[in-house]
């Protein structure tokens, strides 16, 4: 009897002990990347990095052009994935019959948003590049952008407008409210925090893509910034990514002032993300 | 009773796919009376109240056959919106459900998306004196709505129907969520409302229709089995399956 007792509890202590392991190992990993980065980059990351085009001189090379690159990116992604993700969302939770084949459509959003970057890459280059002929532009990658972070936003803008809750909508409807007007003035302004964080992390997972990129032929030498939407560009992770590939030393300490950059942009971005959540949970108590 | 009717349904079966949720009923609301609708759960109470709005229309596969009459005239179909219906056919639900703005956005929004063009503050006003709680909350109406107690969030949902100035005011168990207390306020509002509305009260709670209520309809398993003043329903029901009810043996 005692036996079995001491067996169990030692089951249970191991098990504790391979938890507490596996976590802190990643932890222990991360910030052991993240040190290795700041050692090698950080001394590189000033004003000139910022503010000089690359170049095949390690000490003249920066990463204006990518950063504007990525910021035209992400512009054009919110302007072309928010509104019909959104859009999408309030179909399908507000105006779209339950039955197969809307669930069809579902379960369809949820496997696009968990396909591999590299097939939206080569969708891009398939129907935007060659069929549209829009080049290695900056349209184009917005636009592969796009797809590839639509499913996500549905389904963030979903679950925010899922969240409010029917009584609310059924006490406008019992006053004489139209759809529209209920939606309006009642679901999205409830529902907005919650897709405004979905947003924001589909945002930062879009400037921190780079195979569909790669894909479309975005990998190229770019001296300047892109002035319109059929300019060629480069983003941050591409610039990053090339860096890496060179064989001298100085290009991969660049690349790393270049990932420091790349994650104080995303942990900006997060950190808006969940501080936008906590304020709309304070107040909205349903 | 030969007072004048508002509401009235006819040979009306309604149905959750296959599932028949009131069958062939016939019910007659007269006007400036309260209403209450009696029986057991589940025996299709607020699904019968809620044809009279037309909000079973957000129900997927429900189904209806007969008619519900407003003023004489057909409203469960298709061809009549169900939004001027609304506007004159108010509801209160059985949860309190303010809108999470201000208490004054809540009763305003209603007459405001229907154009209504007159002194805000004082329609505001005056449903809050109407129901019965603007002593409470006049020195914050511009506070949010979710902070008032349960009970006053229910007042504040009746004076959000009052609002619109419908004929007829439907409530689904309003009380039914809250302590006694709030419960009492709410019962003394329905009494003085029914001067100027028409109120049909859904509830399990017998006493509460005995104590309100002018006419009482009965209910059991979809089927009306018995309606007529409260008085003679509470003490000589024609039915035996009724006094059984009301005297507590089952429900």
């Amino acid at each position: 009897m005692n036996d079995i007792l001491s067996r169990r509890k030692l089951k249970a202590e191991i098990f504790r002990i391979i938890a507490t392991i596996s976590t802190w190992s990643s932890i222990i990993i991360l910030i052991i990347l993240l040190g290795n980065i700041a050692w090698d980059g950080l001394s590189k990351v000033n004003w000139t990095f910022l503010n000089n085009f690359p170049s095949r001189f390690p000490h003249k090379a920066g990463i204006k052009a990518a950063i504007w690159g990525s910021i035209w990116m992400l512009a054009l992604v919110a302007i072309i994935a928010v509104p019909i993700g959104v859009s999408a969302a309030i179909y399908l939770e507000e105006y779209a019959k339950k039955n197969k084949l809307s669930r069809f459509i579902e379960i369809n959003i949820a496997n696009l948003a968990g396909v591999p970057s590299i097939i939206y890459g080569i969708l891009g280059l398939t129907i935007f590049v060659r069929f549209f002929q829009l080049d290695r532009s900056l349209l184009a990658g917005s636009l592969t952008m796009s797809l590839l972070i639509l499913p996500v936003i549905i389904m963030a803008a979903r679950e925010a407008i899922k969240a409010v809750p029917k009584s609310i909508r059924l006490g406008a409807f019992a006053v004489g409210a139209t759809r529209w007007q209920t939606i309006q003035s009642h679901v999205l302004p409830a529902a907005t925090p919650g897709i405004f964080t979905g947003v924001i992390l589909a945002m930062s997972r879009a400037i921190g893509e780079t195979a569909p990129l790669i894909m479309i032929g975005a990998l190229t030498y770019v001296a300047f910034v892109p002035e319109n939407i059929n300019d060629p560009f480069t983003t941050l992770p591409i610039q990053i990514y090339n860096w890496v590939s060179r064989p001298q030393v100085e290009f991969h300490h660049l690349a790393a002032a270049g990932i420091i950059v790349l994650l104080v942009v995303l942990l900006t971005m997060n950190a808006a993300a969940i501080l936008i959540r906590n304020r709309s949970l304070k107040k909205y108590k349903w | 009773m030969n007072n004048k009717i508002i509401i009235e349904a006819k040979n009306l079966t309604l149905r959750y796919g296959k599932h028949p949720a009131i069958r062939d009923c016939n019910i007659q609301i007269l006007k400036n009376k309260v209403t209450a609708i009696i029986g057991p759960s589940g025996c299709g109470k607020s699904t019968l109240l809620r044809t009279f709005n037309r909000m079973n229309d957000f129900i997927d596969n429900f189904n209806i056959e007969g008619e519900v009459l407003f003023e004489g005239k057909v409203i469960n179909h298709s061809d009549m919106d169900p939004v001027e219906i609304r506007k004159r056919i108010g509801m209160v639900f059985q949860k309190p459900n303010p809108f999470p703005k201000s208490i004054f956005d809540n009763i305003i929004w209603g007459p405001k998306i229907n154009g209504f063009i007159g002194n805000q503050q004082e329609l505001v006003e005056n449903c809050l004196i109407d129901a019965g709680l603007f002593d409470e909350v006049k020195d914050r109406l511009n506070s949010s709505a979710m902070e008032l107690s349960g009970g006053q969030q229910q007042r504040l949902c009746i004076a959000r129907a009052i609002a619109m100035k419908p004929e007829v005011i439907l409530m689904d168990e309003p009380a039914s969520a809250l302590d006694p207390k709030a419960t009492m306020k709410i019962e003394e509002l329905i009494k003085k409302l029914k001067k100027s509305y028409t109120i049909i009260i859904v509830t399990h709670n017998m006493q509460q229709a005995a104590r309100i209520s002018d006419n009482t309809a009965f209910l059991y398993e979809g089927e009306l089995i018995e309606y007529g003043k409260t008085n003679s329903i509470f003490t000589k029901p024609d039915k035996q399956q009724t006094e059984d009810y009301i005297t507590g043996r089952f429900g």
